[in-house]
């Protein structure tokens, strides 16, 4: 991982904070970090009440569906400010264990705290300080990108005096300034996922989640996407947390990748460390063979999901 | 190395403010709105049915003089019948809408938002009721073309506006509920069909409550079309009288409302799980 990446600004701290991710098999790669490494861009003072917790603390997080059990007695804790990188074969626990942190699902079991409030006990504190994009594309097709924007800054509580200053910025920002007006069915897929991104940043959330974000996306507007998720993070210190089955994005993009199997967490560090630990010529497939037993391409998912990831191929096509 | 302290960005989450549940809600239902002014094709399609009841049932059974309508023509008659139909045939559909939203994840982000339950059910309600004005001010130009009586005040029109807002928003809230039951579009379309011909003939759109047999007359009496209709007939036509009283066609469309809201709010969150 290059510092380049991880866009450090000056009169920030240089945060090197220890990462834990606790589990029940005690096979995660250990959290340690190069001096030299991710010096990284925090914003500590956010006049939240616990400003200095971290961006997402799960204790004992259960979910069950009937006999099934999805996500699995997860304890772990996302330091605030880093790119986080959720991977594992689909029916992990990924999806289920992100719904429950945006407070979508309820939990069967333990709880976390997302910037700094209870999912369980405080769900619309938590719905405040975080944005989310789903996998599917989200923004609507039948309204412009301006009115999509308009519509999520009245739905987070943006003041009126406030919005239209937010709107240009965010569509400046995301250079979409020039097709504002345009019905967002006629967007590329990757002008799309800039809007959706811009809709979820509107309110300045703390922690932002990002539901396999680059699916079907070509490389050009895969690397383009990458970079405004640098330049955002950088700007506003936003913790940002995805899932992802990309391996070259969970490589040059996250700071910190954890590998869910079966519900748990099966290894997780920065990429570099867990490559290290399996061998000086290891890449990240041998690390996610070697966690879960599976490869990318025989990772199986099941049929909502193959439904859903084509549908949202289709819609970018 | 100590941490020094930096100024936060230009803003960061945002904090609650008072009011914020109108224009929660309101953004809920504008969304709806300016996909409708972006294309509104739907509207126009949607008076096909109703034209047609008028124009030929109505035509046709106004010379038949087979039901007692209480001295009204019965294309008189049935024109508020008509509208509660068009009314009620536009909302019992809305749940599909949703559907379609958590497909594309579009209600997923609803959900993930600050904004309350209570306003985003509120809102799609509010967004139903807009359609429903629009389908109102068609249906009386058309009804006008053809000589029915109506009435042009403007309690009497502020009246039939409230009607049929509140007509709207109870079968569009009931329709979210559905949704919200059966999750699947195969099976919601199911559902609607199923639903919305018995909700008609089970009530005094096309015929008097006196024609019907007990039964029947039982269950039209639970439908709050039956009390829509009721009030419409009021409202409407000149000569045109309700047989339960104003006051108890509103509360019962009022009580019926809330309670659905009541329910859809607490159903809305499982369209995604």
């Amino acid at each position: 991982m290059s510092s380049r990446d991880c866009g450090g600004r000056d009169n920030t701290v240089p945060a090197r904070r220890f990462r834990r991710f606790g589990n029940q098999t005690g096979r995660s790669g250990s959290p340690v970090q190069n001096e030299s490494e991710t010096p990284i861009g925090l914003h500590m003072n956010r006049g939240e009440p616990s400003a200095n917790a971290a961006a997402v603390v799960a204790t004992r997080l259960t979910r069950r569906f009937d006999s099934f059990t999805a996500v699995d007695q997860l304890n772990f804790t996302t330091a605030k400010g880093l790119i986080f990188g959720l991977l594992g074969p689909n029916g992990a626990g990924k999806s289920t264990l992100i719904k429950m942190l945006i407070t979508l699902l309820p939990v069967s079991e333990g709880t976390a705290l997302v910037a700094g409030f209870d999912i369980v006990r405080e769900p619309r504190e938590v719905r405040r300080r975080i944005g989310y994009v789903p996998q599917m594309l989200s923004a609507d097709g039948e309204l412009t990108g301006y009115e999509n924007l308009l519509i999520s800054a009245k739905l987070y509580g943006i003041p009126y005096a406030e919005r239209q200053k937010r709107i240009s910025q965010a569509l400046d920002f995301m250079e979409l300034a020039d097709v504002g007006d345009q019905l967002v069915s006629r967007y590329s897929g990757g002008m799309v996922r800039r809007l959706e991104i811009a809709q979820a940043m509107m309110h300045r959330p703390l922690v932002l989640f990002l539901d396999e974000p680059t699916i079907g996306l070509d490389p050009v507007a895969k690397h383009s996407f990458w970079q405004r998720i640098r330049d955002l993070r950088r700007e506003y210190g936003t913790t940002i947390f995805m899932t992802t089955h990309d391996m070259e994005e969970a490589e040059s993009l996250c700071e910190i990748v954890t590998f869910m199997h079966r519900g748990r967490i099966a290894a997780s560090g920065s990429p570099a460390e867990l490559r290290a630990a399996l061998g000086p010529s290891a890449t990240l497939d041998d690390v996610f063979l070697h966690y879960t037993g599976a490869s990318i391409s025989e990772a199986g998912g099941d049929f909502r999901d193959a439904a859903r990831t084509r549908l949202t191929a289709r819609r970018l096509g | 190395m100590p941490p020094e302290h930096v100024s936060p960005p230009a803003a960061w989450a945002e904090i609650a403010r008072p009011g914020d549940f109108f224009v929660q809600t309101f953004a809920v239902a504008e969304a709806d709105v300016r996909k409708l002014i972006h294309d509104p094709v739907e509207l126009f399609t949607r008076m096909v049915q109703p034209v047609l009841w008028l124009l030929i049932f109505g035509e046709v059974f106004t010379r038949t003089r087979a039901i007692p309508t209480g001295g009204l023509s019965y294309l008189d008659f049935i024109t508020p019948g008509i509208l509660a139909q068009s009314v009620l045939f536009g909302a019992i559909f809305y749940g599909i809408s949703l559907i379609w939203e958590r497909d594309l994840g579009i209600v997923h982000k609803f959900l993930a938002s600050p904004a309350p339950r209570t306003s985003l059910v509120l809102g799609r309600a509010i967004s139903s009721t807009v359609r429903s004005f629009f389908q109102t001010f068609l249906l009386y130009v058309i009804a006008e073309l053809l000589g029915v009586h109506l009435r042009f005040g403007v309690k009497a029109l502020a009246g039939v506006l409230a009607t049929v807002a509140l007509g709207s928003a109870i079968f569009a809230t009931f329709s979210l509920i559905a949704a919200c039951i059966v999750k699947s579009r195969e099976r919601f379309m199911g559902i609607g069909q199923v639903l919305t011909m018995p909700l008609f003939f089970a009530s005094n759109a096309i015929y008097p409550l006196s024609l019907m047999p007990s039964w029947l007359r039982a269950i039209s009496s639970l439908n709050p079309l039956t009390y829509q209709v009721d009030a419409l007939r009021d409202l409407m036509l000149i000569g045109g009288t309700s047989t339960f009283g104003l006051l108890m066609d509103f509360g019962v469309q009022i009580l019926a409302l809330t309670a659905l809201l009541a329910i859809a709010t607490k159903l809305y969150p499982r369209i995604v799980t």
